[in-house]
């Protein structure tokens, strides 16, 4: 029990944004019509992308003097992770593309 | 940039270090906007450019301003090269990709992007579980399996929506499952509750991360058909609280916020799904269809079916038309040729909408993506619950590849798998139209009364050769 007491306190801003940040997530949500739930779903998940940012940081302070795993896997959390962007928000950018086109006409 | 600011216990804050983390604080906000903007038609596209930029500007700051929280060092040089190398090759294959792939092939093309982001969020976490200055092993390992989980479930939903993996369902799917899941939760509590060496520690983590891909794959096999919206937005979550728990290792608030603000929303967008089809997720996880005899009881009657000259006539003739589109319509890929028909109709005077079912397809929004393909303005995209008091006014409801989100039995079948689920009422119209390419049972695996109601007609056929042939005959009258 001390133990998490302990936890929260040292962690508090964290949680914090937790808390907060799954309500925004709701709000945000809530009241979509369904038109788009494919393109948001779609950009949501270029967003959990932000991974890249943690793939970024571990590759950058990697030690390349000797070769590693550590180095493959990093590379390819890397790759990955810029799949999950950069692919994530082009083909969002695609589908919203045929919601536009429509709206001249 | 190396101007040192202040000395906060011990640690000496650089300018470049508020920058980067104002930076964060910017990309944070970009990311609640640009999703926020995203929950509009007109907005929408914008709201997708304003997240890309927050991601592109925490990406760049990272790269510039990022110190080790032990060394204190920037990131070399050499480490940069690779690093832009590495995102410049995932840039490319990302945007070739997303550039090239067809519009029909959408929710695989989701499911595999998540399916990377999971794979990223796994890696991270499973190398730094071995870096000595992370004190937050318990959600490093949460992070490991849940990233885990969300690639191969999303690589087994990809090669699904592809048609590549077929549907295993079995009682015994639901054992081995439960089993995989105990598995999972004794090793981290092994890892946690015992002083394991690094040797110990670090093999583990890779048992750890077989089990969860394992359990991945088997905890998405089981699932098909109209419950692939429900696992594709869970998986879609899972790959957000991911992130978030990397971030939660390099306390970076941009990437807790970013991937817990993902995960609710998908969790939310989940339950959305499960609502619209009456059922629990525990449900659709567990897979409670699956075709028993159910409600045979009935009295059948019998099919009939209609010539395309007889539709072509009913529907140039009269004032209302709805259309129910379901998966069908996606695999015939028959979108374009509803179009045809619904430009056709309305030249000579017919009222067309389409009625859309929230879980027609295999992803949220499956039908909008697939019409707006084909330039039907979203106008004429009518939900559900806005048709449906409508309906007895339709003169004719054209049901093509749809099957259990019109079934009456939903309404008043309590013996039915579907019971309780909301339906198109496509029976109440006065006259209804299916297009099925055979008297095949829907996903759910039971009768639909609809076919065998007295106002409704058969045209049985691909529905892509059938739209066509009845834009033709519609075109001669």
């Amino acid at each position: 029990m001390e133990q998490v007491l302990i936890y929260f306190y040292e962690h508090k801003e964290v949680i914090f944004i937790i808390a907060l940040s799954i309500f925004l997530g709701i709000e945000v949500i809530s009241n979509v019509p369904s038109v788009l739930h494919t393109p948001l779903m779609s950009g949501a998940n270029a967003i959990s992308g932000v991974i890249i940012i943690g793939g970024i940081i571990l590759l950058g302070h990697a030690d390349f003097s000797t070769f590693s795993l550590d180095i493959i896997l990093g590379i390819f959390a890397v790759i990955f992770g810029t799949l999950n962007v950069i692919g994530g928000f082009v083909v969002t950018d695609r589908m919203l593309d045929m919601f536009k086109k429509k709206k001249k006409k | 940039m190396d101007k040192v600011l202040f000395v906060l216990e011990n640690k000496e804050v650089l300018v470049g270090d508020v920058i980067l983390e104002f930076s964060y604080l910017v990309a944070a906000i970009l990311f609640v906007i640009g999703l926020k903007l995203m929950s509009h038609p007109e907005s929408a596209k914008r709201g997708n450019f304003w997240a890309a930029t927050g991601m592109g500007l925490a990406m760049i700051t990272t790269l510039f301003l990022h110190r080790d929280g032990v060394t204190g060092a920037n990131i070399s040089l050499t480490n940069g090269i690779v690093i832009v190398a590495a995102i410049v090759f995932g840039g490319i294959i990302g945007t070739i990709i997303a550039r090239r792939i067809k519009m029909t092939a959408m929710p695989q093309l989701v499911s595999f992007f998540n399916a990377t982001g999971g794979a990223a969020s796994a890696l991270v976490a499973l190398m730094e579980y071995s870096n000595p200055a992370n004190e937050s092993a318990l959600v490093t390992l949460l992070g490991l399996v849940i990233g885990t989980i969300a690639f191969s479930g999303s690589m087994i939903a990809y090669g699904k929506l592809d048609g590549k993996v077929g549907d295993i369902f079995a009682k015994w799917t639901t054992y081995l499952n439960l089993f995989l899941l105990a598995v999972i939760v004794a090793i981290i509590v092994y890892m946690m509750a015992f002083d394991l060496d690094m040797a110990a520690k670090t093999n583990l983590s890779y048992v750890l991360l077989a089990v969860a891909l394992i359990y991945g794959i088997m905890f998405v096999m089981p699932i098909g058909g109209a419950d692939m919206p429900v696992v594709i937005s869970l998986l879609n979550s899972l790959t957000g609280i991911a992130a978030a728990m990397a971030g939660f290792i390099y306390s970076n608030q941009a990437m807790i916020l970013g991937g817990i603000f993902v995960g609710s929303a998908g969790a939310i967008l989940t339950l959305l799904m499960c609502k619209a089809m009456n059922r629990s997720l525990i449900n659709v996880i567990i897979g409670a269809f699956g075709g028993g005899g159910v409600g045979v009881d009935k009295d059948q009657g019998t099919v009939k079916e209609i010539t395309l000259t007889d539709a072509a006539v009913l529907l140039a003739y009269s004032q209302k038309v709805a259309i129910v589109p379901g998966y069908g319509l996606a695999v015939a890929q028959a979108q374009f040729a509803a179009n045809d028909l619904v430009q056709l109709l309305e030249s000579k005077g017919v009222e067309v909408k389409f009625a859309i079912h929230p879980v027609a397809g295999r992803m949220p929004g499956h039908m909008n993506v697939l019409l707006a393909e084909a330039d039907v303005p979203y106008t004429k995209l009518v939900e559900m619950d806005s048709i449906n008091p409508d309906m007895p006014n339709i003169d004719v409801t054209i049901v093509i590849g749809a099957n259990d989100v019109v079934n009456p039995a939903a309404l008043d079948d309590p013996s039915s798998p579907i019971y309780g689920m909301p339906i198109i009422l496509a029976h109440e119209s006065k006259n209804i139209i299916v297009m099925k390419r055979g008297m095949g049972k829907g996903y759910a695996g039971i009768e639909n009364f609809l076919f065998f109601n007295d106002k409704t007609r058969m045209l049985f056929g691909n529905a892509k050769d059938t739209l066509q042939k009845l834009v033709s005959e519609v075109k001669e009258l």
